[in-house]
């Protein structure tokens, strides 16, 4: 089983990725998969994280025990959740935001300036996609293929195209920065 | 909440409600879940009654659920509760929707008699009476009040002993056709851990694991909380050397089993005060201190 946590403050769509994760794997990859969400009771701005479980076999417990892949969209979200992660875990990050100190227990980190990309594609209202784009790439959690196909279905109809720009802008620069690209793409990217 | 319910009781109208439990007591926990107003559920109301419960444990039994919920209220004419918890509330989860063809409804149960001789409380065999449609031409009336067969007040003892007797039996004395219940491994089981809701989905993993080393540990998941399946957990009682009751409360569905277990098997109440689920430790630990 895989245990996600996806964290950031309300209003990012955190949970929209969550969901958009747990929705891939379910419905395109055919896994199983439980989405829970924890937040306080203001709307905007206050911490909020998305808890995702992905199995083969039906999820009884419905919660993250320790999770191995964390997504951190803001510092706050970071310095709440970026500690507790397995050995060996996946630490994602907006770079721009998330100022990583001592990570204790050795995950592999990995940073994305997914608000500045979506600003340049237009808004940075898509940052939860360009994060989830590169969460593709990197974790290899459920296939692009899939969740290419959960995206339009996910979002509102008339920002779907600006939604399919945000995934692949984060899923380039997943690739590049696993060097699953090939180094003249990495490079490309990095002078964008 | 709980006038209405009554109201809903007295005068047998098919009703589903639907609780979403949260930590309390008062505004408590907002956003995190309890399973504490079990009890509220069954006596929540002033006056003597009997009613239905159902507690899903994911989103596609909320689904499922639901519709068992309305087939319940409908064939009983008895409000119906589905009580979720916060977490089953706000969990996102694949659900698959079947053809509508494919879902059973129990319909209505419809007086189509002459219209003088139609009586509005007049019970039927299995202790319902027949509803009647607006609009079709017959006479109906209604009241909280305590009423004889025309569905007119009519208060005094005999009256209320006939009506109040009714409405508990049409539930009471068909509890064991109404209750579904989900056992696994019962059969030749030493502890037996009852649940029902988000907990019977949190308790599986300390089942498997008590088994993996060798605990001879059965499960029984309550579909229906209410009417309290009395008869099988009588028996399973008698089975049986401990029953493990784990609920997100301090104790209430768990005075149920100790009542009806009567000293025939010792009774284990696992608690939590909500606002999460269980450590599935506390859960195993239960466990192994039931098995002999």
């Amino acid at each position: 089983m895989n245990e996600l946590r996806i964290s950031g403050f309300g209003g990012q769509g955190v949970i929209r990725c969550g969901y958009i994760i747990g929705k891939t794997a379910a419905l395109y990859d055919h896994k199983h998969a439980t989405l829970t969400q924890s937040f306080g009771p203001e709307a905007r701005g206050s911490a909020c994280s998305a808890q995702v479980l992905i199995d083969d076999k039906p999820i009884r417990y419905p919660y993250v025990s320790v999770p191995d892949t964390v997504v951190a969209m803001s510092q706050e979200a970071y310095d709440k959740f970026g500690g507790d992660i397995t050995d060996g875990g996946t630490l994602l990050n907006d770079e721009d935001l998330v100022k990583p100190g001592d990570v204790t227990g050795g995950p592999k980190l990995y940073a994305v300036p997914a608000t500045r990309l979506a600003e340049q594609i237009g808004n940075r209202i898509v940052a939860n996609i360009v994060m989830l784009g590169f969460f593709t790439a990197v974790t290899g959690l459920i296939s692009s293929e899939a969740a290419r196909e959960a995206l339009p279905s996910s979002v509102p109809e008339r920002f779907v195209d600006l939604n399919i720009k945000a995934f692949e802008r984060g899923y380039e620069y997943g690739l590049a920065a696993t060097g699953k690209a090939p180094e003249g793409e990495k490079a490309a990217v990095d002078a964008e | 909440m709980m006038e209405n319910l009554g109201l809903g009781i007295m005068m047998e109208v098919p009703t589903v409600i639907i609780n979403v439990q949260r930590g309390g007591p008062s505004t408590g926990l907002p956003t995190l879940p309890a399973q504490a107003d079990i009890m509220q559920a069954r006596w929540g109301s002033h006056g003597d009654y009997e009613l239905i419960a159902v507690a899903p444990s994911s989103p596609q039994e909320s689904f499922d659920y639901m519709i068992m919920a309305f087939n319940l209220s409908e064939k009983y004419r008895v409000p119906t509760l589905v009580m979720m918890d916060e977490c089953v509330g706000h969990m996102t989860e694949k659900i698959v929707i079947p053809e509508p063809e494919e879902i059973e409804i129990t319909p209505r149960k419809l007086y189509d008699g002459p219209k003088d001789e139609y009586l509005p409380y007049r019970p039927d065999e299995d202790m319902v009476p027949w509803m009647v449609r607006a609009g079709d031409g017959y006479r109906f009336h209604t009241t909280g009040l305590t009423h004889d067969e025309r569905g007119y007040p009519a208060m005094n003892a005999e009256c209320q002993h006939e009506l109040v007797t009714r409405l508990m039996d049409k539930i009471r004395t068909k509890a064991d056709e109404i209750a579904v219940l989900e056992e696994d491994e019962v059969d030749g089981a030493d502890v037996v851990v009852i649940s029902y809701g988000i907990s019977s989905r949190v308790a599986i993993p300390a089942v498997e694991r008590a088994r993996a080393e060798g605990v001879k540990v059965g499960s029984l998941r309550m579909v229906t909380v209410w009417p309290f399946p009395e008869n099988r957990m009588r028996e399973l009682a008698k089975e049986v050397g401990a029953l493990v009751v784990v609920e997100l409360n301090m104790g209430q569905m768990y005075y149920e089993v100790e009542r009806v277990a009567a000293g025939n098997a010792k009774t284990i109440l696992v608690p939590h005060a909500g606002g999460w689920v269980h450590d599935s430790e506390d859960i195993y630990q239960a466990i192994k201190g039931g098995a002999r």
